[in-house]
C-alpha cells in the first residue's frame, strides 16, 4: 500500500477521540480499516491524518441490556457471528470472508454506510438503535433514520458512533438473511433481512431491511404493510412482493441493471420471508 | 528409457520439493531483493485510452524531496519492443516503452519518476502534468472495422492489422452446397485479464567497472528476454547483460514477452548509476500486462443428415489490443486454426482471420493461448449440432472422432495429430459420471421445473510448439527447442540446469525425478538449476506446455551422453566392454557376473581423478543436450459437468466436474493432478466469471478485484478427475504437457452445460461469462419469447 503520508492518532477512549476530532476536523476514524485502507491504497481517499478508535476497550464487546442487546461499535463481525445476537449472527457470516471478518467492525462498517454493506438491512429490520456519542454529548438515532444516502449517515461531524442497541425477539419471532454477492467484491448486489412476529398463525410484525438495491438501505413498507396479520405462506409472499420493487428507484452499474436488481430484490424477499416465518411459527 | 517394471521415481506421486519453501515464505522473488543504494521507479500512466500528448511538466515532481529523476519518453531512447512473428502484409507497430506523442491505450507509460523510497515516488507520480489532447477512441472489435471507426494507427487503416486464412476454401464450399444441414453460430471469446498472484517486477544494477547489466525479472523466459533486450530493444552486448528470474509467482503467458518497464530500469541504472526497481501495483498489471482471448467469430458446420461432419467454416475477428505485441500475431493464427478440426475427422475446413486494432491493453499469450478458442468453436457447433440434428451430444462426437487406429492422423489445417484415443476418454468420462442415469435424472427434475444442465466438451491441445525448421518457414523469428546440461559432481550428486522456467510449474521435481530415475541416484542428491542465463547454458523458457516434452526431453538427451561415458568409464574400470555393462539402481555391473561392479558414485570420482580413463577420453562427466521436437504433442481427453440455473437469479452452480486427461506419460500424478485443477479454475472463470470490460469511451471499467471476477475455492466443486495413457510417440519421454488441457476443457464444458440446461426455454447459446444478471436477461428474454 502506497498511500501519501498522513498523520496517524491512537485514541485510547471516546472522549479522547470526540477531542482528537475536534483538533484534526479533516481525520478519518479508522476502526478496523477493511474499507477506509483499501480506498487510502487507490488514492480515493487521501485525509490528512487518521483517528485509530480500533483499541478503545469501552467501544468491544457485546452485552445484555434492558431486555436486549449492545453491541460495542469496535466489535468485530468475528466476535457478532459467534455471538446470540439475533439476526446480527447470520448476517455477520456473510461479512466478505473470515481473515476481513476478523478485523472489520460493525460501527465501521455502519459509519461508512456502503450501499454494498450487509449490516445496514439487519439494523433496519431489527429496528435498532445507533448511539453516537460527540462534543455535545451522546444520542441516539433510531435505525429508520440513520442512512441518508450513499456512503452518508446522520452522524454528524465530530461524532463517534459507539453503540448499536438490538431488541431480544423471544418466543415467536424468527429471522433470516438472504444476500446476492458480487461474485468478485463479495458485496451484497441485493441482501434482504426480514424479522416476523408470528402470533396465532399469523405474523404480527414484520420487518425487512433491503440492501445493495438503492443508494442506502431501505425498508419495503408496500411489502411490510401488504403481509402484516397475514400468514405468510409461498403464494401470499410470493403476491406480496411481485412487482414491489421499482427499477426506477434502484442502483445500476455493469455488472447489475436496475431491473436485475428487482428481481433480486423479489426473489431474496420471498426466501427471506419465508424462512423467517418458518423460524418463528417453527 | 529405464523400463516400467523397476521404475523409483517416474511415475510416483512425490510431493514438491519446492513446496515447504514457498508456503514457509521462504522463496525469493524480484520484489524481495535489496540492493545498496537501490531506487524506486514509478510509472506515471495514461488515464485516456487515446490521446495527444500536448505537453509534460515534470518540474514539480522533480523538485519533491527525495525525488531523483524523472523522465518521459523524449528523454529516454529506447527502440521499439520486437515482435516474435510478423505476418505476411502486416500494418502497425510494436510499442515504444514510454509514449512519445501519442497514447494508444489507458494504461500506457508517459513518463517515470525515481525516488529514494517507493511512497515518495508514488506522491511524486501524481505531481506530473501531463497535457492530454483527449481523441475519439474505441475498444470493441467489430466497432473498431466500421467505417468512419476512430484510427488507431494511422499505417493501419481501418484498424486492420493483418487478414489471414488456413485451409482450403474451394473444397469448403462444396462441402457446404452438399450438406444437409447447416449449423451456424456466433460466438464471443471475453477478454480475460492474466492476474498471475505475483504482480510483474524488474530490478536492474548496472556496473560501470565491467561495464556489466544484471536484470532480475518476472519473466517465463529469462534467455528469450535477453536475446531480445540486447538485440533488438537496447544495444546491449548479449554476453554484458545477465538475466536472472528467480521465484516467480506464476505467468500464464502474461510474462512470456519483454515489457517496457523492464527496459526502462535498465536504462535507468546505468543513467543514475544506481539499482532501480519498480513493482507493478495490482491496478498496473490490469492496465499493462498483456490481456488474453477476445475473439469474435461467426462460424459454421456443414453435416450430412446423419451427423457426420463434412466441413467447417469459421470468420474471425481477432482483438489485437493497441499494439502489435509479441506473440500476438501468432496467438489467434498459427496457434488457434490448427486447431479447428478438434478430436474430428473433418473433410475440409477454411478459416479466416482478421487481427484488429483497438484501443485497449495488448492480446497476447493467456494459457492455451488460440486453442480454447479453436475448441470452444468445435465444441459449441458440435453441441448445437446434436440439438438442431436431435442427437445426443455424447453421439454426434463418437459418430465424428478420429478412430484410434488412424494416427498419425493430418487434420486439413496443417496438424498432424501425433497419437491419441478419444473415443476411450469419453467412454471413460461418461462412464466415470454415469451419464445415462445423469440424462434420466435431469427429465425428472425438470419436470419439477428445475434446470439441470449435463455438458460434454471433447478438446485437443497442441503443445511444444515445433518444429524449428517449420515455424521457421511460417515466419517465426525463433527457433523452438530447448537445452539441458546434466553436471554430475565428483560425489556423484547431479545438477541439472535447464533452459525451461518454473514459475509455478514444479520444475524442481518434476525434472528431478527423471535424473533420479535415470542415474539410479536419489531425489535428493539432484538439484535443478533454473532461471540465470549465467547459470544455465541457453534456453527458450516455459510457455505452451512444453517443459516436459521439450525441456524434459532435452534433459534426456544430455542424461543419454552422461550414461554413455560413465559406461565406457565403468567398463574400463571392470575391464569389460561397454555393451557387456549393465546399470541399475545406480550401479555398473559385468553381464553375468553381478560381482564385478562399480556403483556411480565412484564412476563420478574416478572421471574427475581422471587416473585411470580410457584411452583419449576427457576427464569430467557433464553433458549438455539440445532437443527439437519433430512435431507438437496433442493431448486430449473429455471433461463432463452438471450444473444447475436458478430462474430466479440467473446464478449458475456447477454440481459435478468430472476430467478425463491423456497427455501421454506422466512423471508426477500430484504435478499433474494440480495442473487439471488450475486448468479447471481457469475454465470456469473463463465461462463464468472473468470479464475485461471497458465502457463507452474506451476505458477499463473491471481493472480491480472489486470487479474483475478471479475464480475462488467457492465457486469451484470438487473435481474428480481420471487419466487415460496414449504415449507421445516421438520424445522420449512419450509425455505431452498438462499445462494448459483443463482450461481449453473447462469453459465450453460449463457453457454446454448450462445451454443444455436452458434448453426447454428454447435457448440456444449465450456468450460468456455466463454471469448471473446474462443469465437472468437470457430466461426473462425467452419467457417472453414463449409467451
Amino acid at each position: 500500500m502506497y498511500p501519501p503520508s498522513f498523520r496517524y492518532y491512537r485514541a485510547s477512549s471516546v472522549a479522547e477521540a470526540i477531542s482528537l476530532l475536534q483538533r484534526e476536523p479533516e481525520a478519518r476514524l479508522l476502526a478496523g480499516g477493511h474499507s477506509l485502507i483499501p480506498a487510502m491504497k487507490l488514492r480515493l481517499a487521501s485525509p490528512p491524518a487518521l483517528i485509530d478508535i480500533g483499541r478503545i476497550p469501552e467501544l468491544r464487546g457485546i452485552r445484555r441490556q434492558d431486555g436486549g442487546w449492545a453491541v460495542g461499535a469496535m466489535t468485530t463481525h468475528r466476535e457478532i457471528e459467534f455471538s446470540e445476537l439475533p439476526l446480527l449472527a447470520e448476517v455477520a457470516a456473510h461479512v466478505a470472508d473470515p481473515p476481513v471478518r476478523n478485523r472489520g467492525t460493525i460501527g465501521g462498517s455502519l459509519a461508512h454506510a456502503d450501499p454494498g454493506a450487509d449490516y445496514p438491512a439487519a439494523v433496519l429490520a431489527l429496528g435498532a438503535t445507533i448511539v453516537a456519542a460527540g462534543p455535545r454529548g451522546q444520542r441516539s438515532i433510531p435505525a429508520d433514520q440513520f442512512f441518508q444516502g450513499l456512503f452518508a449517515t446522520a452522524l454528524e461531524q465530530g461524532e463517534v458512533l459507539t453503540e448499536i442497541q438490538v431488541p431480544a425477539l423471544g418466543q415467536g419471532w424468527g429471522w433470516a438473511y438472504e444476500k446476492f454477492p458480487h461474485p468478485a467484491s463479495g458485496y451484497a448486489v441485493v441482501g434482504v433481512a426480514a424479522v416476523v412476529q408470528a402470533e396465532g398463525g399469523v405474523a404480527r410484525q414484520v420487518r425487512v431491511g433491503v440492501t445493495g438495491a438503492a443508494a442506502s438501505a431501505f425498508r419495503p413498507q408496500r411489502v411490510e404493510g401488504a403481509l402484516a396479520g397475514k400468514a405468510l405462506d409461498e403464494a401470499t409472499v410470493r403476491a406480496a412482493v411481485e412487482g414491489a420493487f421499482d427499477p426506477g428507484q434502484l442502483l445500476s452499474d455493469p455488472f447489475a441493471s436496475a431491473d436485475y436488481r428487482a428481481a433480486l430484490c423479489q426473489a431474496l424477499c420471498r426466501r427471506a420471508l419465508l424462512r423467517a416465518w418458518q423460524r418463528a411459527a417453527g | 528409457m529405464a523400463q516400467a517394471t523397476e521404475r523409483r521415481y517416474i511415475g510416483a506421486a512425490i510431493k514438491r520439493k519446492e513446496d515447504p519453501r514457498f508456503i514457509t515464505g521462504r522463496g525469493t522473488y524480484v520484489d524481495d531483493l535489496a540492493l545498496t543504494g537501490m531506487v524506486y521507479a514509478a510509472m506515471v500512466r495514461s488515464p485516456y485510452p487515446h490521446a495527444r500528448i500536448k505537453s509534460i511538466n515534470v518540474e514539480k515532481a522533480k523538485a519533491m524531496p527525495g525525488v531523483v529523476a524523472v523522465y518521459t519518453g523524449k528523454d529516454i531512447q529506447i527502440n521499439l519492443l520486437p515482435l516474435a512473428w510478423p505476418l505476411p502484409g502486416q500494418k502497425g507497430s510494436p510499442r515504444l516503452p514510454l509514449a512519445r506523442d501519442k497514447v494508444v491505450h489507458a494504461g500506457e507509460i508517459v513518463a517515470v519518476v525515481v525516488a529514494e523510497d517507493r511512497y515518495l515516488a508514488e506522491d511524486a507520480a501524481e505531481q506530473v502534468e501531463v497535457e492530454y489532447e483527449e481523441l475519439p477512441s474505441v475498444a470493441d472489435i467489430r466497432k473498431a472495422i466500421e467505417p468512419g471507426a476512430p484510427t488507431v494507427h494511422d499505417d493501419a487503416p481501418g484498424n486492420v492489422a493483418f487478414e489471414w486464412s488456413l485451409g482450403d476454401q474451394a473444397a469448403t464450399d462444396e462441402a457446404f452446397q452438399r450438406a444437409d444441414r447447416v449449423v451456424r453460430l456466433e460466438l464471443v471469446n471475453q477478454r480475460l485479464v492474466p492476474n498471475a498472484i505475483e504482480p510483474r517486477a524488474a530490478l536492474a544494477q548496472y556496473d560501470p567497472g565491467r561495464d556489466e547489466y544484471t536484470l532480475w525479472v518476472t519473466s517465463q523466459n529469462p534467455h528469450v528476454e535477453r536475446l531480445l533486450i540486447s538485440a533488438f530493444i537496447m544495444g546491449i552486448p548479449e554476453h554484458k547483460l545477465r538475466v536472472i528470474a528467480p521465484d516467480v509467482g506464476g505467468g500464464f503467458g502474461s510474462k512470456i514477452p519483454t515489457y517496457g518497464e523492464e527496459c526502462i530500469v535498465l536504462w535507468l541504472s546505468r543513467q543514475l548509476g544506481r539499482p532501480v526497481k519498480w513493482t507493478a501495483k495490482r491496478s498496473e498489471s490490469f492496465l499493462s500486462d498483456a490481456h488474453g482471448r477476445d475473439h469474435y467469430t461467426e462460424a459454421e458446420l456443414a453435416l450430412d443428415k446423419d451427423g457426420r461432419v463434412l466441413g467447417l467454416r469459421v470468420k474471425t475477428l481477432a482483438n489485437m489490443g493497441a499494439y502489435i505485441n509479441l506473440f500476438n500475431t501468432a496467438v489467434p493464427t498459427f496457434l488457434y486454426a490448427p486447431l479447428l478440426s478438434g478430436q474430428y475427422r473433418i473433410p475440409a475446413i477454411y478459416c479466416h482471420v482478421t487481427g484488429v486494432f483497438t484501443n485497449t491493453v495488448p492480446i497476447d499469450a493467456l494459457r492455451g493461448a488460440g486453442r480454447p478458442e479453436a475448441c470452444y468453436v468445435i465444441e459449441r457447433l458440435m453441441d448445437v449440432a446434436a440439438r438442431e440434428l436431435g442427437m445426443d451430444p455424447a453421439e454426434i462426437r463418437r459418430r465424428n472422432f478420429i478412430p484410434a487406429d488412424a494416427f498419425p492422423y493430418q487434420t486439413p489445417v496443417a496438424s498432424v495429430y501425433d497419437s491419441g484415443n478419444y473415443e476411450g476418454a469419453l467412454e471413460k468420462a461418461l462412464a466415470a459420471a454415469d451419464y445415462q442415469r445423469l440424462r434420466q435424472e435431469q427429465e425428472e427434475l425438470r419436470k419439477q421445473g428445475r434446470y439441470i444442465g449435463i455438458g460434454i466438451a471433447c478438446y485437443i491441445e497442441a503443445c511444444g510448439v515445433a518444429p524449428s525448421k517449420l515455424v521457421g518457414q511460417l515466419g517465426a523469428q525463433a527457433g523452438l527447442w530447448e537445452s539441458a546440461l546434466v553436471r554430475v559432481h565428483p560425489t556423484g550428486r547431479v545438477t541439472v540446469f535447464t533452459g525451461s522456467h518454473s514459475h509455478g510449474q514444479g520444475h524442481e521435481t518434476t525434472f528431478a525425478q527423471i535424473v533420479a530415475e535415470e542415474l539410479g541416484v536419489s531425489l535428493d542428491d539432484v538439484e535443478v538449476v533454473h532461471g540465470d542465463t549465467e547459470a544455465v547454458p541457453m534456453g527458450m523458457g516455459t510457455y505452451g506446455s512444453r517443459s516436459l516434452a521439450v525441456g524434459g526431453s532435452a534433459i534426456v538427451v544430455a542424461l543419454n551422453k552422461v550414461k554413455d561415458k560413465a559406461r565406457r568409464i565403468a567398463a574400463h574400470l571392470l575391464e569389460a566392454a561397454p555393451e557387456d555393462i549393465e546399470f541399475r539402481d545406480g550401479r555398473f555391473s559385468v553381464r553375468g557376473v553381478p560381482d564385478r561392479s562399480i556403483e556411480w558414485p565412484m564412476v563420478a570420482l574416478q572421471a574427475y581423478l581422471a587416473h585411470n580413463l580410457p584411452e583419449g577420453m576427457e576427464p569430467g562427466l557433464e553433458a549438455s543436450g539440445f532437443y527439437d521436437p519433430v512435431n507438437f504433442t496433442f493431448p486430449f481427453g473429455t471433461h463432463v459437468s452438471v450444473v444447475e440455473v436458478d430462474p430466479d437469479t440467473g446464478q449458475v452452480k456447477i454440481l459435478r466436474y468430472v476430467a478425463v486427461d491423456d497427455a501421454g506419460n506422466i512423471i508426477n500424478p500430484l504435478v499433474f493432478d494440480g495442473q487439471v485443477h488450475g486448468g479447471i479454475a481457469h475454465g470456469i472463470g473463463q465461462a463464468l466469471l472473468e470479464w475485461g470490460q471497458f465502457d463507452e469511451d474506451g476505458r477499463p471499467i473491471t481493472a480491480s478485484f472489486m470487479e474483475y471476477t478471479m475464480p475462488r475455492a467457492s465457486h469451484l466443486p470438487s473435481f474428480e478427475t481420471q487419466v487415460q495413457v496414449t504415449p507421445c510417440p516421438h520424445n522420449p519421454l512419450g509425455a505431452k504437457g498438462i499445462g494448459e488441457a483443463g482450461t481449453i476443457a473447462a469453459s465450453p464444458c460449463i457453457v454446454n452445460a448450462v445451454v443444455d440446461a436452458l434448453a426447454p426455454l428454447g435457448i440456444r447459446h449465450l456468450d460468456m461469462p455466463l454471469t448471473p444478471p446474462r443469465v437472468w436477461r437470457a430466461i426473462q428474454e425467452a419467457r417472453a419469447r414463449q409467451g
